[in-house]
């Protein structure tokens, strides 16, 4: 079954720029999709398209069932709180609260705020001492997984992210990396975004973007990866 | 979660929230002064203009209808009111409107060749009134602008008071006698009261056989400015509705008063002296109008340093407010995150504003009326409704902002 699929997705800025041009593509629920590129070549937009956050100019995009492409602003509010989970390059954490209670807005949006499925679902992302700590407190590593728990808190049919290691050292790029492999592991359906052929590796398919146009969707290719050899995963 | 949200911000984003709070303080302060002074002047100019004297006469009903025929405005025709009736004048509606009144006996006494006019009327008696209460009346408080050399009679002696130009006539002094009188000071009134001597009505009553006798009463009473019910009312107060009946009866015009204390001295008539409650309605109303605008004035300033604020305060977390977008948040509930976290601290800068503000109006009133100001409990509704229609309308423009905030173009640059 398909959790998401696009169907001739074109995007266009203004009168002459064409950001995405008849974009066909499936994933399917449990599958972990990885979306490469060079810069400009679509990413972002495509990522915008599928994480509700744009329409496309013309094409559809289905997700779990439901033709996003023809709502209203609102019902695309509703489709990002009920079925996505975001996960952001930039963390894009709330300045003045905790980092549980960052994981708690997003409760607060969705339904209703449990303090503490949000301490265990921090705890889940190995930040059970760092709960009461504000973003600047943390390391980046640590806001990425304040943001991963965050996503993960509505138990989401879809985890979009953009490039979620792409401020973060290796160290953290492992830990991060551990956690999308266990929710894999446990059936969620992920796109990532990536530049780095290391994550992307980890993903059952790739999908390569050029000016637009996805060129190929393939098995990703194989990597020697060095990081997760070096620490122990917080999954034990 | 909102209340936490909330609290954690208020908090946390403590400086941006103090600049906030410290225009709307700055604002409400001067509103509250400025309204607090304004409503409260109405008795501080009504005061001020008493030192002017009185601005009601009560005389008998055929004295007034002699006046009327012939333009006299002199009193004088032999037609007395009782002396009793005098105390009459604190049992109306309005009593405590009453702030001085003086009985007056005109009579005439010969000195030598000369008819000198004598005035009986109180200087400073105190009045126990059938009511219980007690109350302070005579000329020193009626006609405060009188300069006097020497000091005024006692109202338990024989004394006399001159007028200026009487005495300069008469070429008497202080410490002569006027018949059976003692000469005790010389008045300089700047008017036709320079011409006259003044003595305790009861011992002029005595000399002049008019024991019991008031020619006309002299009232000064707090009135509310004049306007078209209480015009139409003072020419005919049969003429309004019910409801409009009412609403006279009940305020404090000056007819409404004169109306009520015929009712309580049915032989006597009341004329209103219209040249000192007509400015006192006019200048009142110069003023407060001028408050007023003042008022409006510092709102609108308010308004304005608030919508800079508050529409910086978005601009500056617009990642944030993208990012509840993102997260599921509606327009109305991130706008209203924005406006209650506002409202928070525009009212605390009200609460600082207004006990700012009641400080302010201690200092316009000590310095321009030379009273303190009494805090007026009308001010406070007017001041949260002030801080919410400034808040609201300040953050007008960032709410469209809000609205115009998509989370793809904030978060993604798109």
């Amino acid at each position: 079954m398909n959790m998401l699929e696009l169907k001739g997705v074109s995007v266009l800025y203004g009168s002459d720029v064409q950001a995405l041009y008849n974009v066909n593509l499936e994933v399917k629920a449990g599958q972990w999709l990885a979306i490469m590129g060079p810069s400009g070549s679509g990413k972002t937009t495509m990522m915008n398209i599928i994480g509700c956050m744009a329409k496309p100019t013309s094409g559809s995009v289905i997700l779990d069932g439901q033709d996003t492409s023809k709502g209203s602003e609102a019902d695309l509010t509703a489709v990002r709180r009920d079925k996505i989970g975001l996960i952001f390059q930039q963390f894009h954490l709330v300045s003045y609260l905790t980092a549980l209670e960052n994981v708690m807005l997003a409760q607060y949006y969705h339904s209703m705020v449990g303090e503490a499925e949000a301490f265990a679902a921090l705890e889940r992302v190995g930040l059970g001492a760092r709960v009461h700590h504000l973003p600047s407190q943390l390391s980046g590593g640590e806001q990425q997984r304040v943001c991963i728990a965050r996503a993960l808190i509505n138990y989401p049919k879809l985890i979009l992210a953009d490039e979620p290691t792409g401020n973060l050292d290796e160290t953290n790029e492992d830990l991060v990396m551990d956690i999308f492999k266990h929710l894999h592991s446990t059936g969620s359906t992920l796109v990532v975004v990536t530049h780095s052929p290391e994550v992307a590796s980890y993903a059952d398919r790739m999908a390569v973007l050029e000016h637009g146009r996805v060129v190929e969707v393939t098995d990703p290719p194989p990597f020697e990866h060095k990081g997760s050899r070096r620490r122990r995963s917080i999954y034990g | 979660m909102f209340f936490r949200a909330l609290f954690a911000a208020l908090m946390r984003r403590n400086r941006s929230l103090a600049m906030l709070a410290l225009t709307m303080a700055l604002g409400v302060s001067l509103a509250t002064a400025m309204l607090n002074v304004m409503f409260d002047m109405g008795d501080k100019i009504n005061q001020e203009l008493k030192a002017y004297g009185a601005n009601l006469t009560v005389m008998p009903k055929t004295s007034s209808i002699l006046a009327d025929l012939y333009n006299a405005g002199d009193t004088k025709a032999n037609q007395y009111l009782p002396y009793d009736d005098v105390f009459r004048v604190k049992e109306i509606f309005w009593a405590h409107n009453i702030v001085d009144f003086a009985p007056f006996l005109d009579t005439n006494i010969t000195i030598g060749s000369e008819d000198v006019p004598l005035i009986g009327t109180w200087f400073a008696r105190h009045i126990d009134l059938p009511t219980g209460d007690s109350v302070d009346a005579g000329i020193v408080g009626l006609k405060s602008w009188w300069s006097v050399s020497g000091r005024l009679p006692d109202d338990n002696n024989s004394e006399v008071a001159l007028g200026k130009r009487l005495a300069n006539k008469l070429d008497l002094n202080i410490g002569a006698q006027l018949g059976d009188l003692l000469i005790v000071g010389i008045i300089d009134s700047g008017d036709s009261d320079s011409d006259k001597a003044f003595a305790p009505i009861e011992i002029v009553g005595k000399l002049t056989n008019n024991v019991g006798r008031i020619s006309y009463i002299s009232v000064s009473a707090l009135t509310t400015p004049e306007n078209e019910l209480s015009r139409r009312a003072a020419t005919d107060p049969r003429s309004l509705t019910t409801t409009e009946w009412d609403t006279w009866y009940c305020t404090a015009y000056i007819s409404a008063i004169a109306y009520q204390l015929e009712e309580v001295l049915p032989q006597a008539r009341v004329k209103q002296v219209m040249q000192v409650s007509q400015s006192e309605g006019a200048i009142l109303s110069k003023i407060q109008l001028l408050m007023l605008l003042l008022t409006i004035l510092s709102l609108l300033c308010s308004v304005l340093g608030i919508s800079n604020l508050v529409t910086a305060n978005v601009l500056e977390r617009s990642t944030e407010l993208a990012l509840l977008k993102a997260l599921g948040a509606n327009d109305f509930q991130v706008s209203m995150a924005v406006f209650v976290e506002v409202l928070s601290a525009t009212f605390a800068g009200g609460l600082v504003g207004y006990g700012l503000g009641l400080i302010f109006a201690q200092i316009v009133g000590q310095s321009v009326f030379g009273m303190w100001t009494e805090p007026k409990l009308v001010v406070i509704p007017l001041v949260v409704a002030m801080t919410l229609v400034v808040t609201l309308f300040g953050s007008l423009p960032a709410s469209k902002m809000i609205l115009k905030l998509h989370p793809a173009e904030v978060l993604h640059g798109r």
